[in-house]
């Protein structure tokens, strides 16, 4: 099964039929790109399958991202599609250290759909790319027959140009390594599925939405040539982010169950409908692993970021359990944390 | 940050915790090895997800009970119950669990993926407002279950007879404790020295039910609730029978479990539901007496008497070893399918994907061992 | 499916039989049938489970198992204290 040690197993993909699970962002989603869609494009930039993929064009380290929104619904407290469009973009460019410096944005459009709608996206798309100083460029619109694509489908690619400080990588990642994040969890998915309005379920909370790239330069500013690793913990929640660093590096990682910031409502709706808030998407967090002698420092910087008061430490990176996340609670008691598997939230971002 | 949870978290205090661990030790005798059954999934799960092995001596061994009720329901029934979503004018819904057992030609969801309509309900009253909000579909509630849930979806018949529905069905798998723990009792790979009760199954039977355990078989058992300190004090109330020679039932649950149970939760019982003279369950075989069949007078909402279901008795793979888990024979890391070919995203069993399976618990929390070379 | 949570209940609904109920600030409606022998007020605890309180949380009975536990080993400590006192040398002229 888990051997201690061993490097990670290349995913075969046999499934007959893609399912929900597929796009859930977990184990299954893992193999559909390791084992059927990464084989076939195989190259060195595409290899390390980060957020962003990096190469080099005339010395510059240069980063792009794709990322395709199919939310349901499209509006939600906190944001919308447009809003999460934009922001998941400029996140996944500032997690691989690059600055965005511009966007395009792809429609797909159901016959059908209110102009009004299609408005109110666009706007919030224009004001959300305005407040983090990212100019969207140009894109692409298709409209499809009515019933095809659910109101509106968007994606959106970003390109930005590595900090050359950096040099993020699981393999610099060290036993004693400091785990940090930069706001509770879970705030996102949950407020998602309440919106759906298919559970008899209320509560205040909203979409942590945000762009990261604030963060990331407080980040640089205090450890940039020792900071390990990033990662915005979307579908599969932080469990599958830390999950896949573990995989990559080879260490362990031991999760202080009790440090993770984690807001009362996001508990209960957990709570009551048997989720984990380890496996709920984010929208507006980051995952940081910072040298230990970095820590206290790193997490001073999150903090004073507006919107980072709730940054903690919440685990380290160790040579005890190899490749496999554990949690641990106020008495010791310790327990492995999976990767997510299968859909418990679908159409989640 | 402050998200705490009033009832839930004065039982998951560290220095309680402790004191009762400490109190574990002192009382465990170092020269005897104990096996406590738990018998609710719910208890197996909990166990785990709080990492609780780590806090009791190595001597005491939890064995894991078959108190699991999507886990104990035999692939044919799984069967069943896609045949009756395969009637186009059907909405299957089930609770979250079971979109995820295999069934011969597929699990709900799968189904689903290919053209089913099956959705995901956290309550028989979802399926009833479904019902409701469409009278054009005839919505098949799939109930699973024990003595927990069985009122629940009587409830859930009462009211549709209420409201007058004719688009409403229940295809029913409830199934009652006290037959399996007599069957785990009188098994002969079974040598075990007493149970931590189901605590929830508790709140609507009561705990006199389990006194037979105490008479007839000469055991403890403490019917305990789900918390950490729920957990370990129902484990020390056991150990402390066992050290002074007694068998009785106890009740650690008592902010929750009445001893006499829940009355109009009963009464709503014997309304609906009548027992089935025997059902089958995996890795039990047939019991008598075990399972609740809806009344003849509630016919119209009994799924079984609206629609054929195929009714073929399914057999396990023969590697697979659900039953022996089930009884707690073996655990889970001992089946040879484990973590290989039977894993949570491809399951031979139930037990691999139900939240009260001992498979699902293993393979979730418990790799820590494995991954640690122990 | 044993999964059963205490939440606390806020308002009734115009059908009585149900209740609005906080949840660590969610609020979901349950079923408060099978606890009509008991009745349900406004303020108490319930436990809930698929949309059905099945029962109230005893909150004297909460608290007298957690004093019951904090006072746990604290017997046996005490004794073990006066057990090292018999057996000590009595310096001055203590136990």
């Amino acid at each position: 099964m888990l051997e201690a040690g061993a490097p990670p197993r290349r995913a075969r993909f046999t499934d007959a039929r893609i399912e929900m699970a597929h796009g859930a962002g977990g184990k299954a989603s893992r193999r559909l790109v390791e084992g059927l869609i990464a084989p076939a494009f195989a190259n060195p930039a595409l290899a390390p399958l980060a957020d962003a993929a990096t190469f080099l064009i005339g010395g510059a380290r240069v980063a792009t991202t794709a990322d395709g929104y199919v939310v349901k619904p499209l509006r939600f407290p906190g944001g919308s599609i447009g809003e999460l469009a934009v922001n998941g973009t400029i996140n996944d460019l500032a997690v691989s250290g690059a600055r965005p410096a511009a966007m395009m944005a792809s429609f797909i459009l159901e016959a059908g759909l209110a102009s009004e709608a299609l408005r109110a996206e666009v706007e919030a798309m224009a004001r959300a790319a305005e407040r983090a100083g990212v100019p969207i460029v140009g894109g692409d619109t298709k409209v499809v027959e009515h019933g095809m694509c659910d109101g509106m489908y968007v994606t959106t690619f970003g390109v930005g140009v590595v900090d050359e400080r950096l040099v993020l990588d699981p393999r610099t990642v060290r036993p004693g390594d400091r785990v940090l994040i930069t706001g509770p969890i879970g705030d996102h998915g949950i407020t998602i599925l309440l919106a759906r309005g298919e559970l008899d379920l209320e509560a205040d909370l909203r979409s942590d939405t945000r762009p990261l790239w604030p963060f990331v330069e407080a980040l640089l500013a205090t450890c940039a040539p020792r900071l390990r690793w990033m990662r915005d913990p979307t579908r599969g929640g932080v469990a599958t982010a830390l999950n896949e660093l573990a995989r990559d590096c080879g260490l362990g990682i031991a999760l202080r169950e009790d440090d993770v910031p984690l807001r009362r409502e996001v508990r209960g709706a957990c709570e009551v409908l048997g989720l984990d808030p380890l496996h709920i998407a984010n929208e507006g967090q980051l995952l940081a692993i910072v040298a230990p002698d970095d820590a206290v420092a790193a997490l001073d910087a999150l903090r004073s970021v507006s919107g980072g008061e709730d940054a903690r430490i919440i685990g380290e990176v160790t040579a005890e359990h190899p490749a496999t996340v554990v949690g641990v609670n106020g008495y010791g008691g310790t327990r492995a944390i999976d990767m997510l598997v299968g859909d418990p939230l679908p159409r989640i971002c | 940050m402050t998200n705490g949870m009033k009832y839930v978290d004065e039982f998951r205090d560290p220095a309680l915790i402790d004191r009762v661990a400490t109190e574990i030790r002192r009382v465990v005798d170092p020269q005897r090895h104990y096996r406590i059954m738990e018998v609710c999934g719910g208890h197996t799960h909990s166990i785990y997800r709080h990492g609780l092995r780590d806090v009791l001596p190595h001597n005491v061994e939890l064995v894991h009970g078959p108190g699991c009720p999507v886990c104990v329901l035999p692939t044919g029934r799984v069967d069943d119950g896609l045949a009756i979503a395969d009637h186009p004018e059907v909405v299957l819904t089930c609770f979250g669990d079971m979109m995820r057992v295999p069934g011969t030609r597929g699990t709900p969801l799968e189904r689903k993926a290919q053209g089913a309509d099956i959705r995901m309900v956290y309550s028989p009253l979802d399926a009833l407002k479904l019902a409701q909000d469409d009278p054009s579909r005839h919505v098949c509630f799939f109930a699973i279950g024990f003595e927990t849930t069985a009122p629940s979806t009587a409830l859930t018949i009462l009211r549709a007879r209420e409201l007058g529905l004719d688009n409403f069905s229940v295809f029913c798998n409830h199934v009652t404790i006290v037959p399996a723990m007599r069957a785990i009792l009188d098994s002969p790979d079974m040598r075990l020295d007493g149970f931590v009760g189901p605590g929830h199954v508790s709140t609507i039977i009561g705990c006199r039910p389990y006194e037979f355990v105490a008479r007839r078989y000469r055991k403890p058992v403490a019917v305990a609730g789900f918390e950490p300190l729920d957990l370990l004090e129902g484990i020390l109330m056991v150990l402390r029978q066992l050290a002074a020679g007694e068998a009785k039932v106890e009740n650690q649950y008592r902010r929750i479990v009445p001893w006499e149970g829940n009355v109009p939760a009963l009464r709503a019982l014997a309304t609906v539901f009548e027992l089935r003279p025997y059902f089958e369950w995996r890795g039990l075989g047939f019991i008598s007496q075990s399972a609740l069949k809806i009344r003849d007078a509630f016919a119209r909402y009994d799924a079984e008497a609206r629609f054929a279901v195929p009714g073929v008795r399914v057999t396990d793979p023969r590697a697979a070893q659900c039953g022996e888990i089930l009884k707690g024979v073996l655990k889970p890391p001992q089946c040879k399918l484990f973590g290989r070919e039977c894993n949570p995203e491809h399951p031979v069993g139930a037990l691999m994907v139900s939240s009260e399976g001992a498979c699902a618990a293993y393979y979730r929390y418990a790799r820590v061992e494995e991954a640690a070379g122990a | 499916m044993c999964l059963a949570i205490p939440g606390q209940v806020i308002a009734f609904a115009d059908d009585p039989t149900f209740a609005k109920v906080d949840v660590a600030g969610v609020r979901r409606t349950v079923n408060v049938g099978l606890l009509e022998n008991e009745g349900v007020d406004i303020g108490d605890w319930v436990l809930i489970h698929v949309g059905f309180a099945l029962s109230k949380v005893g909150e004297a009975e909460a608290h007298d198992q957690l004093r019951l536990l904090t006072a746990l080993g604290e017997a046996t400590l005490a004794m073990e204290e006066v057990a090292g006192y018999t057996f000590a040398p009595d310096v001055e002229g203590r136990g």
